[in-house]
């Protein structure tokens, strides 16, 4: 035994070696569970040295451009762009918020409803093989991460975390084929299932052909998966035609827009509602509503209403002025009609009803009150 | 650091066979995961390089021992199987294995200091790495992912473009008795 060992030790040690990565292999497989410490040891391996090279980097790009290009201009960038990442996410809470005001409950939600509570985390890796679909976040289980946790940024959802290491994280990205998660649309609120082709884009899978989606309108979270909380964007329709068995509707991805560098995750979610469609890109300038019926003829809003009246209206009003000239009531049986030859007072119409009818109009020349 | 000869190649080759510093065994493997890591968020396109793998090649050759070659190659490819999630380990594992044993077989054969030889393996083992990833991950995984034989050669030949003067760098790091 040992000679043939000896013999055809290159072979042995071939064989061996593949057997064992074929056992490991399986085990995984058929248990559905990873070697969770042989990642743990390449992952505490990597991570500090990829953080270092992202320190050196950010650390060498930033004093060349803090001090030779844009001295304090890029400081100030970054933190106005932060100021406007927080006010976005406000202002996006906020205009939700208001549509809920408009059904009369914002008191009680403003009241009620605490903000989602987040955590800043830093991109410092892709993972290999993947193609910048999974990236590495300098967040981990130290942080409070844990896997299935989301991640967004101020303009819209970025993926999930797939496994929480000490020091690190692996984010799994909306564009990647295995991503899936609970979407609904603005306008015609269709749900369907988020997934990512695999080449940059995401598409919205499991929508009926006969369900309406338009191109431009907004796909945000419905909160159905328990991953993400529901209101935030996943992005645009680019294009939506029917497919043999469901609709294929492609998307173009709204967090990734101002480039992935800087990105929260989700410790504690919180669930907002859908805005209404056109309510968060208002571009046409919409006139009050007309005034009630007994509003004061006189007020503004009824003085810029009597300039859209029509011919109709008019001969209606001089109608209605003649009658109450002649103390006519309309509609009353066996009176006829009034004079209509009569021209009537022009005060009559306007004057309270206690002021007589034969009254003459106040003289320019007599002293106001 | 003391010298340190790493292989379990037959004695008349032994004399044959490279030896390096424990900081260049370890250091470079791992500088060439970090870059595969790190690199491409900035550099796209550089994603497709496989550096591992040619540094695996490179080891192998340059070590003429397969014993070797197959630790080296299951040890790079553990290493990258644990930093993509949803993958088990062992199919960067076992396919860089092979690589690795292969490499260390043509290494007893051939003497590996020649550039166009160097050319031609690297893009050899490349194609195979792929073609047999491809492979590992139908049969054994079921996944029902595409081969794209052009686009592989391609990345071939870019890869053993680049492995040329990689190679010849990593030669100055050989201790010389």
């Amino acid at each position: 035994m040992d000679l043939i060992l000896n013999r055809y030790r290159n072979l042995t040690a071939l064989v061996a070696a593949i057997l064992v990565q074929l056992v490991l292999l399986g085990y995984q497989v058929k248990s559905n569970q990873e070697v969770r410490l042989i990642r743990v040891w390449a992952i505490s391996a990597v991570t500090p040295l990829a953080r270092l090279l992202e320190g050196g980097r950010s650390s060498t790009t930033g004093f060349f451009k803090d001090y030779f290009v844009l001295l304090d201009v890029r400081e100030q960038n970054k933190r106005l762009q932060t100021e406007l990442n927080r006010i976005q996410l406000e202002n996006q809470y906020l205009r939700s918020e208001l549509d809920t005001a408009e059904r009369g409950k914002a008191l009680a939600v403003f009241q009620e409803h605490a903000r989602g509570k987040t955590i800043a985390a830093r991109i410092i890796g892709n993972s290999p093989g993947s193609n910048g679909r999974v990236v590495l976040i300098d967040r981990g289980t130290g942080s409070g991460i844990q896997a299935g946790m989301a991640v967004i940024t101020p303009s819209g959802i970025v993926g999930k975390i797939v496994s929480a290491y000490p020091t690190a994280s692996t984010l799994l990205l909306v564009t990647d084929p295995t991503f899936a998660a609970g979407v609904i649309s603005q306008k015609n609120r269709v749900h369907g299932t988020l997934k990512g082709t695999g080449n940059g884009g995401v598409m919205v899978d499991h929508v009926q052909n006969e369900q309406m989606v338009e191109p431009g309108e907004w796909f945000y979270t419905s909160g159905d998966d328990r991953i993400f909380p529901k209101g935030h964007p996943v992005g645009t329709v680019i294009a939506a035609r029917p497919g043999r068995t469901v609709k294929e509707i492609f998307l173009s991805p709204s967090g990734f827009q101002n480039g992935l560098e800087d990105v929260l995750v989700i410790l504690e979610g919180d669930h907002a509602p859908i805005p209404e469609a056109g309510a968060a890109n208002q571009s046409v300038f919409l006139q009050p509503l007309p005034p009630a019926d007994g509003e004061q003829a006189d007020s503004p809003t009824a003085t810029r209403s009597r300039g859209a009246e029509t011919d109709l209206d008019r001969e209606v009003e001089k109608a209605r002025r003649i009658g109450e000239d002649q103390k006519h009531v309309f509609g009353e049986r066996g009176r006829g009609a009034p004079d209509f030859n009569k021209v009537p007072d022009p005060g009559a119409g306007r004057t309270p009803v206690t002021t007589p009818a034969t009254s003459a109009p106040a003289s320019p020349a007599a002293p106001r009150p | 650091m003391s010298d340190t000869a790493v292989g379990f190649s037959d004695p008349p080759r032994k004399s044959r066979a490279s030896k390096f510093k424990w900081v260049s065994i370890v250091g470079i493997p791992l500088a060439a995961i970090l870059f595969q890591v790190y690199v491409p968020r900035f550099v796209t396109t550089l994603a497709y390089l496989e550096l591992p793998l040619l540094v695996t090649v490179y080891f192998s050759l340059m070590w003429r021992s397969p014993p070797s070659g197959v630790l080296f190659g299951m040890c790079i490819g553990l290493a990258q199987d644990s930093l993509v999630p949803n993958l088990p380990l062992g199919m960067f594992g076992i396919v860089k294995t092979l690589v690795g044993y292969f490499a260390a077989s043509v290494g007893q054969r051939f003497e590996a200091n020649s550039a166009v030889l160097r050319l031609v393996l690297a893009f050899f083992f490349f194609f195979f790495h792929q073609f047999f990833y491809w492979v590992l991950a139908r049969a054994l995984l079921g996944q029902a992912v595409s081969f794209e034989p052009v686009q592989s050669l391609v990345l071939a030949i870019l890869n053993a473009a680049v492995a040329v003067p990689l190679f010849h760098i990593l030669d100055k790091l050989r201790v010389t008795e």
